[in-house]
């Protein structure tokens, strides 16, 4: 039992499979990015060769940061987001979980962004600590908002908060997106992520003509090595996510094989085309969206869920 | 910890050369900016008067990379206004069609890293995908794709080949086409329009106390462009508006900009005609230049550039001064960038295109012992004009 459970983390859904596939689909965004921009792309192994390679580099500690927490931040997110995954994973594909697995997961998220602010700051970089700003900033506009669009699933499938009972009472009545609250929530949530992952419109923290990469200014070697898996990990968890709260899951036998992947790459595309087709937006821009708009939107749809739209 | 200097540079993504910025902030907002110019001096007015008059015109090409055609006209401009040479019909169109090209291949990388400043990086590579077609002209024309060598005392280097005309028109049909897509695109584009609109404001009054000069103040509201104030070359024989924008913001800058690169095809393409039917020659031979002194302008794609050269007979200059358009561009930064967020700042920054080769110069101030001492230049340079007015009234 005890090795089941170590294989679920270390291997499917968790580690392994999650980086492969966050670095595969790396390679999808950064492939598509660059055909939409008229350049050649990446070949396919790019981004495991640029992961091992940083992995050789020397990993330089900057004198003035405080220590332990420049070097444990990194790796504390990459084991937060593999908890992540694997909870999310074993609800996807074993239909296994406990109760309050999604708050549990929505917590770890956040935790993820607080990592990453706690990393910036800790360096005494000028540009590090404008960019954890607003990456605080960033996070106290899409939180709430975030939440909220979580919590429609939850009311809809009759106040369940376990992702295997929202997944079940999807495959009775059809998946949540169907309804009006759903689809607001699909879209809102897509902006969220856009926002939580920090690509373009939303990559306000690194802003890498302004703050030159902000938060991860001062990271280099593996401690980047791990940054950027994170990133590329966040690319099948959100996804993964949305698919369980409003697609339905996925049906692993025969053709629906072929529905799961179309799912996935339907939330990457989008992710892709708004990143592509947007310039970077201010911060108070950011969080006027997030206030004005997509948080009230987000308390519409918990309205028209409760009475069953 | 919470910064109050944010320093841009020497080195820094948002800028392709070494520059020092000091932002004072409070908060995301910046309060003060401070300048600091002199990374990249090389001493090109030195050197050149090392060199000999044709030498020279080869050496100010180098000044710039980007404008590394008008440095050569303004240069060339100013050896010719010593003894007032005359330069044959064809060469002038033949400046002119290369001066202007220059103007589109700056704009269109201009645009393009604007975008990727404001993270727009989609349109920065769409923007250069249209400029590499103008480096092709540029090969077809002078053989290089970037420091053409076309300028002589008297006229140009190489005759535009008649043969390569009808490629030449095809690639322009082409850009046309693109530039009036772009401007649509631009002018349409609600996320660009939001981001920008209203983003580091120079007033017309501003743009006027810091004579600032070429797009910088057109997008202000004032009007001035050396090719309508002077019509060098062949600039009074072909039709083309001036634009003047009201707004000073940098959405307006960035407009200006593409509704010049559509004016420049304008021109280009009337040249390209006049010089399918006119003949001669490109060259007047000029064997000596005569001692005096002369000044040669040139609207550089970023603003008035200005070459004064003194000549006292022999075959070099004695004294030749290079004004660039930067130079009086860079310190409006003080009334644009003043209370907008750091994020602003910086597209701001980049807004009057920049090109800080073309402003290096050192200045070693030293008192009568030889020490170098710090006094305010400003204080000087406001004696120096109380002294010379007073000697005016003088003599009067």
């Amino acid at each position: 039992m005890i090795g089941w459970k170590i294989f679920y983390l270390l291997v499917f859904p968790g580690l392994l499979f999650t980086g492969v596939l966050g670095l595969i689909v790396g390679w999808v965004d950064r492939k598509l990015s660059a055909r939409l921009q008229f350049r050649v792309g990446p070949p396919f192994f790019q981004n495991f060769n640029d992961f091992l390679k940083l992995l050789g580099k020397e990993t330089i500690i900057v004198k003035d940061s405080i220590k332990s927490v420049f070097v444990a931040t990194p790796l504390a997110a990459f084991g937060f987001l593999v908890l992540i995954s694997t909870m999310i994973g074993l609800a996807l594909f074993f239909h296994e979980g406990f109760v309050g697995d999604l708050f549990v997961i929505m917590y770890l998220l956040m935790i993820f962004s607080v990592l990453v602010i706690l990393g910036g700051s800790s360096t005494g970089n000028v540009y590090s600590s404008i960019g954890s700003g607003r990456e605080i900033k960033l996070l106290l506009a899409d939180e709430l908002a975030f939440i909220l669009i979580c919590l429609i699933p939850i009311i809809k499938s009759g106040y369940q908060i376990q992702l295997k009972n929202i997944l079940e009472v999807q495959s009775v009545q059809g998946p949540f997106i169907s309804s009006v609250s759903g689809a607001i929530a699909f879209v809102i949530g897509i902006l969220c992520i856009q926002a939580k992952m920090t690509l373009p419109p939303f990559h306000i923290p690194e802003a890498e003509t302004e703050i030159v990469g902000g938060p991860y200014m001062e990271y280099s070697g593996p401690l980047l090595a791990f940054w950027q898996l994170n990133h590329y990990m966040m690319f099948v968890i959100y996804p993964f996510l949305l698919i369980a709260l409003f697609l339905g899951g996925f049906d692993l036998h025969g053709i629906g094989i072929l529905w799961a992947v179309l799912k996935y790459l339907l939330i990457i595309v989008i992710m892709i085309l708004i990143k592509n087709t947007n310039p970077r937006i201010r911060i108070d821009t950011a969080l006027n969206f997030f206030w004005r708009y997509a948080t009230p939107i987000s308390f519409i749809g918990i309205i028209l869920a409760v009475f069953g739209v | 910890m919470i910064a109050n200097s944010i320093p841009i540079g020497p080195f820094h993504p948002l800028l392709e050369e070494a520059e020092y910025f000091e932002l004072k902030v409070d908060g995301e907002t910046v309060v003060d900016i401070d300048m600091e110019i002199g990374w990249m001096h090389r001493g090109h007015e030195f050197i050149s008067e090392m060199k000999t008059f044709t030498q020279s015109i080869y050496l100010v090409e180098r000044i710039c990379g980007i404008c590394s055609t008008s440095h050569p006209i303004a240069c060339v401009h100013a050896i010719e206004d010593i003894d007032n040479i005359e330069i044959p019909i064809r060469a002038k169109y033949i400046r002119t069609l290369v001066g202007e090209l220059e103007r589109i291949h700056s704009h269109l990388l201009w645009l393009g890293l604007a975008g990727h400043f404001i993270g727009y990086d989609t349109l920065w590579m769409w923007v250069w995908r249209y400029r590499e077609p103008v480096l092709q002209m540029f090969e077809i024309i002078s053989g290089n794709r970037n420091h053409y060598g076309m300028m002589r005392i008297g006229g140009v280097a190489k005759d535009v080949d008649p043969a390569s005309i009808p490629d030449l028109a095809k690639i322009f049909d082409m850009l046309g086409k693109k530039m009036a897509m772009l401007a649509g695109a631009v002018k349409d584009d609600p996320v660009l329009r939001s981001r920008l609109k209203g983003v580091g404001v120079l007033s017309y009054d501003d743009a006027v106390a810091y004579c600032a000069t070429g797009p910088t103040s057109r997008a202000s509201g004032v009007r001035g462009d050396v090719r309508k104030d002077e019509s060098t070359d062949a600039y009074g024989l072909v039709e083309f508006d001036e634009i003047v924008l009201p707004n000073g913001d940098v959405y307006d800058k960035l407009v200006l900009r593409v509704l010049e690169v559509i004016e420049s095809v304008k021109i280009c393409r009337q040249c390209l005609e006049k010089l399918k039917e006119i003949k001669g020659p490109i060259l007047n031979d000029v064997k000596e230049i005569s001692p005096g002194e002369g000044i040669g302008r040139y609207e550089a794609p970023r603003g008035e550039v200005f070459h004064y050269i003194r000549s006292d007979g022999s075959n070099r200059p004695i004294r030749h001064k290079v004004r660039a358009p930067s130079f009086v561009n860079i310190p409006t930064y003080t009334a644009s960038c003043k209370g907008i967020p750091v994020a602003d700042v910086l597209i701001t920054l980049a807004s009057i295109d920049p090109c800080y080769c073309c402003t290096e110069r050192s200045l070693k101030v030293v008192n009568k012992e030889n020490d170098p001492c710090l006094i305010d230049l400003l204080k000087i340079s406001r004696e120096k004009t109380e002294r010379i007015r007073r000697e005016i009234n003088g003599s009067k």
